[in-house]
């Protein structure tokens, strides 16, 4: 069997992947698609789909790795006729990539849109919704084009609307294109959002698969999460974990960005290590420069540095050595690039896109910044670094409303860790050793202060 | 005192009846936008950008305008639309510049294209140049990580900035523009 497996089956979230030009409908199908869904809505019960959904293994892709089954399993179902059952449940596509790093669902969203439109299908046919979003982020125009476009040829082609495919199912399918903020992609923010509402994220429970949007059952789920439904409904549950052998199942979409020779994407089999990534798709490091660190997946993950690179990318062997596998977009740090400016920098992020609602956030997330400015501009003190280290406690989890902090957190604290001789030195020798403006201004200072010295020191003598 | 008092009588809550202010083609799209959703309130985002689609920007009218229509609070609407970073609610440039700052651009040289831009368009994150052609903010993350430095003007994303290219591009837009006049 070994020798038949084609090259698309191991990339099946790729394979129908054209940036020039996506797969049109007849396109689509011709290379296989909406068989997936052809299988669910006939074959199938929700029911069953939302078992083969559980027992594939697949989880959420958006960063926290839920499985996506148990996440649709919370979803109230109810009897055809039932008097207690919700006139509408949603099904919402979180198409917000907004996290810094990474770049993966573009690439799904404006290179096959119709697999994201199947896999939306089968996802509310299983939770029984009968309407549907895609919250896509405002800065990808192109991908809401393609996406119009897509929808447009599946109405026509009676994959939405009433009776799709003569069965008893109906769903419509809209774009929402969002106004902006990186806190939209926090699923309870989302749906806000999209009530028209400030993204403040809301208390859970209730927890949106029960009360959601307009109050209503509501399943979130990241676009690369959906996009493998079409292909686990088409190829089954054992090919879709035999992909990944010895890791969570399915592929991934990894990525490289940052001073490497080769940034981009890569969709490989769940569990790759971080060394492969790095080395054999990324092609190392740029010329002159040496590997420091990275982030494993987007800004709001642990640095992992280079005992690490061993570590196969699935959710717990990275949880192990302490970060998270986020969404597989590593944030490659070189040697000639300053930790400290590189976690100002991600810092400043967190600040400026705290949604404001909770204080440990709006407050804490600043008053990092401004510490971290301090110690790069070589005006920092000792004691800085403990301030830093508090603040890493008041910004933890449980004492904020939602990951964004906590998020925050993550590369500071280990920042403190394993660069904890660079934020020394920055105090130490009050400027950063890695920008020779710097060094410049602080050894004129330093000069200065010598002939000034000295000048006191002679006309003391001269007395 | 009594001027005080005087002031007080004549302040009024101001509203702007929306048939009289909006086009038909702005009012069709809101409308729009206000059937795919289940209450009026929810189109309140989608109403501001359909307007500034229009407009460029988010006026105080604007923005009354919208809150008629849609029978939502003027307060309520305000705070969506300071909230959201691509609402602008004070005059832009022609060419809004969404220039990414996120830690991918700022490994592969952010500073100098940052420099370089305000060094020729003379103006600091949040200005518009004085021939209104110009408006400068940053963005959190455009998406474009491998390709970075990016910047998003109006609709296209410009890769693989230099210091170099970003003016370029900047001289190529500005005559366009006047090419346009």
């Amino acid at each position: 069997m070994s020798e038949q497996i084609n090259n698309n089956d191991l990339k099946p979230l790729t394979q129908w992947v054209n940036l020039q030009q996506p797969l049109a409908f007849d396109d689509y199908c011709q290379a296989g698609g909406y068989q997936g869904a052809k299988i669910a809505l006939l074959q199938h019960q929700p029911n069953e789909v939302l078992e083969i959904v559980k027992n594939s293994g697949l989880k959420g892709r958006g960063g926290a790795g839920f499985p996506t089954g148990m996440k649709w399993s919370f979803v109230p179902m109810f009897a055809e006729g039932d008097e207690d059952a919700p006139d509408n449940k949603y099904l919402v596509a979180n198409a917000d990539e907004m996290e810094p790093g990474t770049f993966k669902d573009r690439l799904l969203l404006e290179g096959a849109p119709h697999q994201l439109v199947e896999a939306m299908i089968i996802a509310a046919y299983t939770i029984g919704a009968n309407k549907a979003y895609i919250f896509l982020r405002g800065e990808y125009h192109l991908a809401a084009k393609r996406l119009q476009q897509a929808i447009g040829e599946a109405y026509q082609n009676h994959w939405l609307g009433g009776n799709i495919q003569a069965s008893k199912f109906c769903l419509d399918l809209y774009v929402h294109t969002s106004a902006g903020r990186y806190i939209c992609g926090e699923e309870t923010a989302l749906i806000n959002a999209l009530e028209g509402k400030r993204a403040n994220p809301r208390a859970k429970p209730p927890f949106p698969q029960v009360s959601g949007l307009f109050g209503k059952p509501t399943i979130v789920n990241n676009v690369e999460t959906l996009c493998n439904l079409p292909h686990i409904l088409k190829n089954g549950i054992e090919w879709f974990q035999g992909i990944a052998p010895n890791s969570d199942a399915g592929s991934k979409i990894y990525g490289a960005c940052g001073r490497v020779k080769n940034p981009g994407l890569w969709e490989l089999p769940m569990g790759a290590t971080l060394r492969e990534v790095l080395y054999q798709h990324a092609g190392g490091m740029q010329d002159g420069l040496q590997f420091r660190g990275l982030l494993p997946g987007g800004a709001s993950t642990d640095f992992l540095v280079a005992e690490h690179l061993d570590t196969p990318m699935d959710y717990d062997s990275i949880a192990k050595v302490g970060s998270r596998l986020g969404t597989g977009g590593l944030i490659v740090l070189d040697d000639k690039n300053c930790p400290v400016a590189m976690v100002l920098n991600l810092l400043r992020f967190f600040a400026q896109e705290s949604c404001g609602w909770c204080t440990p956030c709006r407050d804490g997330t600043p008053w990092a910044v401004e510490v971290l400015a301090r110690i790069e501009h070589g005006q920092g003190k000792k004691e800085d670094l403990d301030t830093l280290e508090k603040l890493c406690d008041f910004m933890w989890i449980g004492k904020t409303y939602c990951a964004l902090a906590p998020g925050a957190v993550e590369p500071l604290r280990s920042a403190l860790k394993y660069f904890h001789d660079d934020f020394l030195q920055h105090i130490e020798h009050g400027c950063c050793h890695y920008d020779p403006a710097s060094i410049a201004k602080r050894t004129k200072i330093a000069q200065s202060h010598i002939q000034h010295n000295n000048a006191a020191n002679s006309s003391m003598a001269g007395q | 005192m009594i001027k005080q008092e005087k002031v007080m009588q004549t302040i009024d809550t101001l509203t702007i009846d929306y048939q009289h202010y909006l086009t038909a083609a702005e009012i069709a799209a809101i409308e729009h936008e206000a059937s795919i959703m289940e209450t009026r309130e929810a189109a309140g985002i989608e109403a501001l950008k359909v307007v500034q689609e229009h407009r460029g920007w988010v006026s105080d009218e604007s923005l009354f305008a919208i809150s008629d229509l849609l029978a939502v609070p003027t307060a309520q609407l305000e705070g969506v639309a300071t909230f959201y970073n691509l609402i602008y609610r004070q005059p832009v440039g022609q060419y809004v510049i969404h220039l990414c700052d996120s830690i991918a651009c700022h490994l592969t040289g952010l500073d100098g294209v940052l420099a370089a831009i305000k060094q020729h368009l003379n103006i600091d994150y949040g200005q518009t140049t004085k021939d209104g052609k110009f408006t400068l903010l940053s963005n959190a993350c455009l998406g474009s990580c491998d390709k970075a430095p990016v910047m998003m003007i109006g609709r296209e994303h410009y890769q693989h900035l230099t210091p170099e290219s970003a003016v370029e591009i900047l001289l190529q837009l500005a005559a366009h523009g006047e090419a346009d006049e």
